[in-house]
């Protein structure tokens, strides 16, 4: 059992959703970062997504284009999100990291493997990567022991869940809107349809995101995933707040609510 | 004989689709559509009598004689600038367009640097009743002006982009997350031959024509085969068009003319396969321009249209087969070939085509007087006046006068 399976037996005990949060390394500096990731794993969140910052996010809507967009022009390198990953395994929530494929590639499939396993990540989530073009990291997962986390959408054939599902590993990542990320002001009706169509060719457990951005609608998402992710909406926390501690108060305080609605009462 | 992608879209080991997945089954319907529409011959005829019809196209061989002396070689130039909007890009667009038609999607996007593919794409939209949306980056729109407002003249709507370098690869990345929220009304007009596969080959398919008349041109003029045919490589159309029909063809040689800028050793270029290293960008493993993360670097030319740090993964796997090779040609050699073709011909030449004049002087040195060089004329310069008049100080001061001062 990874890290990933042993947080999603538990919840399942617990009768309730798992809470995922998503947070840009280095942004807007690698110390802050580390210190957003502490405040909304206080907060609630289970387990941890570090984004790799990249120059060309084409899945990424306005807010998360900024934070990355800042990263970079702060020097944010590869290693730096290593070095994220470590600090955040340390809180005790597993940790993977959301990355574009060509950074993975370029640091070398292996030997990204060892170092993320090494800082004690539990897997990577591709958003650029379909199981079809994934031998390599394939095979460098399970040498290093890494969870696989595909992407799907309302838009796969049935045909690709089973792929999808059958290459993946921790858990599935089905995005609930045909579009960017970004927090949005309802969540979607694609969502429970998509993950009723996963149901009828998985077990595995499944997180829906994309627009979620509040406690209500995590409890919505709640009834009928097993892990709700949040991204844009905790990162908005960081670029709307007025100083440092504002920030980070807004970020643990949204993963509270967050949580509470995935309790789902 | 040599046929590629296999099935999945890879040519070796580049291209493929590295997409999110939510795109993958809408690439594979196009690549459905584009396979059923190529082998209906009532789709084929149709789109063969636009181009004809409206396009202008077979373009004509003109054999340069005042160049070639002025080369050392003699140097036939496939007249792609005389097609309407006055490049090859109008081949591409017009069927994918038509493609667009036949799926029933009412809505096109397209991206562009330079701006001759929007302006293609724009026209294309009008002809065929198709509403269009331009993404270009922000600073394109200011050094483009007047593309800009030829598109719009068009009934196209150009939307400015403001993100990463605000350029054409940012374009790209903004279409495609347009494309994500709207592809069940939307076909996504591609302006290279990049990208996730079907991109590199079906543009293939729409721009090999060049290459096909250009093959029979040539025989009919000189009874042979030319010894090299020499194209610029910005994302790869052109080069590729012109390439296709000359692959089985062991002993004429491929060469693609990249875009050199101020020189590859300086790091300002945009000569991807010279200058770069094989990575992931835009949905496809190809050659590109990178920093040691992996994150995409900027690129420089002259020519916006050769401004790209991406290239197409066929132009990736001739190169590493070594069926094509690719060399540099900076903005200096590109001008000054741009300034001798103008002055001996006649012809003022989209600076992209310049840097295929530039490549086709070097060759010239090397294969010697008794040789044929075919060389992909792709463009007009009227869109490049201002850019190349600024270059040569060819703009007089504006003449100021003071207020109250009699002339
Ligand atoms: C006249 C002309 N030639 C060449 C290019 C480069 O594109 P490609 O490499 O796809 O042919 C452009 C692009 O704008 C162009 O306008």
């Amino acid at each position: 059992m990874t890290a990933i399976d042993e947080l999603f037996a538990r919840t399942r005990a617990e009768g309730r959703a798992a809470l995922v949060g998503y947070l840009p390394a280095g942004f807007p500096s690698k110390e802050l970062s580390i210190k957003a990731i502490e405040a909304m794993v206080e907060g609630g969140v289970d387990l941890v997504e570090v984004g790799l910052p990249y120059s060309d996010p084409v899945m990424d809507g306005p807010t998360i284009q900024a934070a990355a967009e800042q990263a970079l022009r702060a020097g944010s390198r590869t290693t730096d999100v290593i070095d994220v990953v470590r600090a955040s395994a340390a809180t005790g929530a597993p940790t993977v990291v959301m990355t574009y494929w060509n950074p993975v590639e370029r640091f070398g499939v292996n030997r990204f493997a060892e170092a993320l396993a090494g800082a004690g990540g539990a897997g990577l989530i591709t958003p650029d990567l379909i199981p079809d073009e994934a031998a390599e990291w394939v095979a460098a997962s399970e040498q290093f022991g890494l969870d696989r986390i595909f992407l799907v959408a309302p838009s796969s054939t049935d045909e690709r869940l089973a792929m999808t599902a059958d290459a993946a590993s921790g858990f599935i990542y089905a995005t609930a809107v045909m579009g960017v990320t970004g927090a949005r002001e309802q969540t979607s009706a694609l969502g429970p349809e998509l993950v009723a169509r996963l149901r009828k060719v998985t077990d595995k457990p499944v997180g829906v995101g994309l627009g979620v951005s509040n406690g209500d609608q995590a409890r919505e998402v709640a009834e009928f995933a097993d892990a709700v992710i949040v991204g844009s909406a905790l990162v908005r926390c960081l670029l709307d707040a007025e100083d440092e501690s504002a920030g980070l108060e807004a970020i643990r305080r949204l993963a509270q609510d967050l949580r509470a609605g995935v309790e789902r009462n | 004989m040599y046929a590629q992608p296999d099935t999945t879209g890879h040519f070796g080991r580049f291209g493929g689709r590295f997409m999110p997945e939510a795109l993958i089954a809408p690439l594979d319907e196009l690549d459905h559509a584009w396979t059923d529409a190529k082998a209906d011959p009532t789709f084929m005829a149709e789109l063969d009598r636009m181009l004809r019809e409206y396009a202008n196209v077979p373009s004509p061989l003109y054999e340069a004689h005042r160049f070639s002396e002025a080369a050392g070689a003699r140097i036939l130039l496939k007249r792609e600038d005389l097609n309407h909007t006055g490049a090859h890009k109008i081949r591409n667009v017009i069927g994918q367009a038509l493609l667009a038609k036949r799926i029933g999607k009412p809505r096109a996007i397209a991206e562009t640097g330079a701006g001759q593919h929007g302006v293609a794409s724009a026209t294309a939209c009008a002809y065929l009743d198709l509403e269009c949306v331009v993404y270009m980056g922000e600073l394109d729109t200011q050094r483009q002006a007047l593309n800009v407002a030829r598109m719009r003249m068009l009934g196209a709507e150009v939307v400015p982009v403001t993100t990463g370098s605000r350029t054409l690869k940012d374009a790209i990345n903004e279409a495609l997350r347009d494309w994500v929220a709207s592809v069940d009304t939307t076909s996504y007009l591609f302006g290279t031959a990049a990208g996730p596969h079907p991109f590199p080959s079906m543009v293939r398919d729409l721009t090999r024509g060049i290459g096909d008349e250009a093959r029979a041109q040539v025989l009919e003029l000189t009874g042979s085969l030319p010894d090299a045919a020499v194209a610029c490589v910005g994302g790869g159309s052109n080069a590729i068009g012109l390439f296709t029909a000359f692959i089985d063809d062991a002993d004429v040689r491929l060469v693609g003319i990249e875009a050199g800028g101020d020189g590859v050793e300086t790091g300002r270029h945009a000569a991807t396969i010279t200058g770069g290293d094989v990575g992931v960008l835009h949905g496809a493993r190809s050659f590109l321009l990178q920093d040691e993360d992996g994150q995409t670097i900027e690129s420089h030319s002259i020519s916006a249209g050769l401004d790209y740090p991406g290239v197409g993964p066929e132009h990736s796997f001739l190169a590493d087969t070594g069926r094509a090779s690719y060399v540099p040609a900076t903005d200096a050699e590109a001008m000054s070939a741009f300034d001798l073709l103008c002055k001996t011909e006649g012809i003022i030449p989209a600076i992209e085509s310049a840097h295929a004049l530039a490549g086709a002087l070097e060759l010239a040195k090397e294969l010697g007087p008794d040789s044929t060089i075919l060389v992909n004329l792709s463009g007009r310069g009227d869109k490049d006046v201002h850019t190349a008049a600024e270059y040569f100080g060819l703009i007089d001061e504006p003449v100021v006068l003071e207020q109250g001062v009699e002339e």
